[in-house]
């Protein structure tokens, strides 16, 4: 045991040493997280509106009122005929169009289906999608306003935005960014720690001494372990200062399960590392082995169940898309760990294969 | 090939070990034995497979054919029986540059489950003259004061045999005297030392040397004995030109060998009935009719560079220069 522990005294020297790396991996997941939770919204503000209202009355009025106000519309113009809107979608005038039937006040007030026609600009989906639910949040707000008989009618069927109800999109993202930035990092440190030892020579002496495999494993992985939890803390900290995303449930079970994560992580970047013997091979592999994935697979940007069935298949050995499943259902919907016992065992098996596949493939010789 | 006597019971034992590289075969068949408490080298040039040798002995490498025992343990099934017992210094500073001197001993001292201070009598005699240091980083260390710090790393935990490969390469001349008077030292307390080098000045203090060249071994004897076996007289020429000397040498009817050594050139001669004195007076005249300027011919006794050299033959005269004391 006393062999384990030098080991893992020397690592956490080598560690504490390259002051200038250890700065960096405690600042690139704060500040990638940063970087891509500005760039990667979908919020969309200052919509260019045009309305085609050929009949005004008093309920037309008072919604296009209420899209008037707030930043998030920019009414452009008010048209009566529809056939005017096309040139303007196309000229890239307008990117949406809500259309008021004649007589809409009226139908309102028979307690009938009052329709509004809601036409956006969709060569950019997700853009799309999100500013027709913004339509839908000021029409559902309108119809609330109204007195109790009306008010039970729908106007519009509403997109209720669940557990997102501001649809800001950093609450989707950030626990996305926080799986797929400690995935990246946490593989290529471990990818990195044996193919160093490799590279500069020193693993010939290392190999020459009792430590078996399983130790060198563990005294490798386990300083990282230590650096990750202080990346998940502040990406936490970080989520909830600057985007101020809500962790409704337990925060320490949030970090526990980032831990594991983190060590899932880990042990993907020490099983290329056993595997691989040059810095720079150890490298593209970590880093084809998590970002990939973890960018496209993990439910992060592109949701699961849209895939293809082939792909939903593969995601199921994505770790990413596990946590991703965790931390938002931490973050966003406050369930316990109850909820998530299946994503923690699956997390929890992955590290364990992954670190015993590490230790076999460990070669305790030079070939 | 002669073998000459083991001075103890044999601790390591080699029998036709092979081994073999994509391109290469680095080893080609090796058979010897190492008796308990000797300072054994295995002399050659670079590329003749000593790095690889050391590597099958100390567990880091599986022969292609073969077999080989340290210390009674086979060096391929019992690998784990074998490592604590073996004390290793690779041929490359295998040290963390970014530790002291200090860490990094106290870090094999660790992973050996013992410390410093446990074993302190037992490297007292390198570790004094690096303690002044100890709080210095590895990477910043002299070439001598890395490998005094590699040898120490290697014995801290009191290892039965010790392997350097390569100890004094890079190092520079008086470092490596100070470094072979610390192995005569180690090898006073009875640790059987097994050494390699490509200097063959440093042959001489060991008790047995190997001649090692492509894979095989051409020789296993004293130095002495090795460098008696030399069977022509040699002289060493004295010569104003030696680059000019050597292109008129080699058109020489009777040249055997011709090489630069040191300062002046070693000179053997084809015909093995002619006297010393015979074969001195015809070099020089040779050379002066071939125009070089200030010859001096002396008839002197072979050392074990001399009969490296001659046993390699005449094509690969480079080592000569290395071996240049």
């Amino acid at each position: 045991m006393s062999a384990l522990w030098g080991l893992l005294r020397k690592e956490m020297l080598h560690i504490l040493r390259d002051r200038r790396t250890l700065v960096v991996l405690i600042l690139m997941p704060i500040v990638e997280v940063l970087l891509f939770g500005f760039s990667i919204r979908t919020d969309v503000t200052d919509v260019r509106l045009a309305i085609v209202d050929p009949a005004p009355d008093a309920a037309t009025l008072a919604l296009r009122n209420r899209f008037a106000a707030g930043a998030l519309f920019h009414t452009v113009a008010v048209l009566s005929r529809h056939d005017d809107l096309e040139p303007m979608f196309q000229t890239d005038a307008i990117q949406l169009a809500v259309e008021f039937p004649p007589n809409f006040a009226r139908t309102l007030a028979r307690g009938g289906a009052a329709q509004v026609h809601v036409i956006t600009d969709a060569t950019e989906p997700n853009s799309g999608t999100a500013r027709q639910n913004y339509v839908a949040a000021v029409i559902d707000a309108y119809q609330q306003s109204l007195p109790a008989p009306t008010g039970s009618v729908r106007i519009v069927p509403s997109v209720r935005a669940r557990f997102n109800p501001t649809l800001a999109s950093s609450n989707l993202f950030v626990p996305g960014l926080l799986a797929f930035v400690l995935n990246i990092i946490a593989a290529l440190m471990t990818a990195l720690s044996l193919t160093r030892e490799k590279e500069t020579g020193t693993m010939e002496a290392l190999l020459v001494s009792p430590l078996r495999p399983w130790q060198i494993i563990v005294g490798k992985v386990a300083p990282y372990l230590a650096i990750g939890f202080i990346g998940v803390l502040a990406v936490l900290v970080e989520a909830s200062v600057v985007f101020h995303v809500p962790i409704r449930g337990s925060v320490t079970l949030l970090l526990a399960e980032g831990t594991l994560f983190i060590l899932v992580a880990l042990s993907i970047g020490i099983l290329v590392s056993a595997r691989t013997s040059s810095q720079r091979v150890a490298m593209m592999g970590a880093m084809l082995g998590t970002m990939l994935p973890t960018q496209m697979l993990s439910g992060f940007i592109f949701p699961i169940e849209s895939m293809p069935r082939v792909l939903q298949w593969i995601t199921l050995i994505v770790p990413a898309r596990w946590f991703v499943t965790i931390a938002r259902g931490i973050m966003l919907k406050g369930v316990g760990i109850g909820y998530l016992a299946t994503e923690t065992l699956v997390l929890a098996v992955m590290a364990l294969v992954l670190l015993v596949a590490s230790t076999r493939s460990f070669s305790v010789r030079l070939e | 090939m002669t073998t000459g006597p083991a001075a103890g019971a044999p601790v390591v034992q080699a029998q036709g070990l092979v081994k073999r590289f994509e391109t290469t075969t680095a080893l080609d068949g090796m058979t010897f034995e190492i008796g308990a408490g000797e300072l054994f080298g295995f002399i050659g040039p670079d590329g003749g497979g000593k790095t690889t040798l050391f590597r099958i002995l100390v567990t880091l490498l599986v022969p292609d054919a073969g077999s080989a025992r340290v210390l009674g343990c086979d060096v391929v099934r019992d690998l784990w029986a074998l490592r604590p017992r073996l004390g290793y210094m690779p041929g490359r500073f295998s040290l963390y540059p970014d530790l002291s001197v200090e860490e990094n001993l106290g870090f094999f001292a660790s992973v050996f489950g013992t410390t410093i201070a446990r074993e302190y009598d037992r490297i007292a005699p390198i570790y004094s003259q690096l303690e002044p240091f100890k709080a210095r980083r590895a990477g910043a260390l002299s070439g001598g004061m890395k490998q005094k710090l590699a040898l120490c790393c290697a014995l801290v935990h009191r290892p039965e045999i010790l392997f350097l490969d390569e100890p004094t390469t890079g190092v520079d001349a008086l470092s490596r005297r100070e470094f072979w008077e610390l192995l005569g030292r180690l090898r006073s307390t009875g640790l059987t030392i097994v050494v390699s080098t490509p200097y063959m000045d440093e042959a001489r203090r060991c008790d047995r040397v190997a001649l090692v060249q492509r894979g095989r071994l051409m020789a296993i004897d004293t130095p002495e004995a090795i460098a008696a076996a030399f069977d022509r007289p040699l002289l060493a020429l004295r010569v104003g030109e030696r680059y000019r000397a050597i292109r008129a040498l080699r058109d020489y009817e009777n040249t055997n060998t011709v090489y630069p050594f040191g300062d002046v050139l070693h000179f053997t001669d084809r015909r093995t009935d002619a006297s010393p004195e015979t074969i001195a007076r015809d070099a020089e005249a040779y050379l002066r009719g071939a125009g070089i300027e200030a010859v001096t011919a002396k008839p002197i006794p072979a050392t074990i560079e001399d009969a490296f050299m001659a046993r390699m033959g005449a094509d690969d005269d480079a080592p000569g220069e290395r071996g240049a004391a």
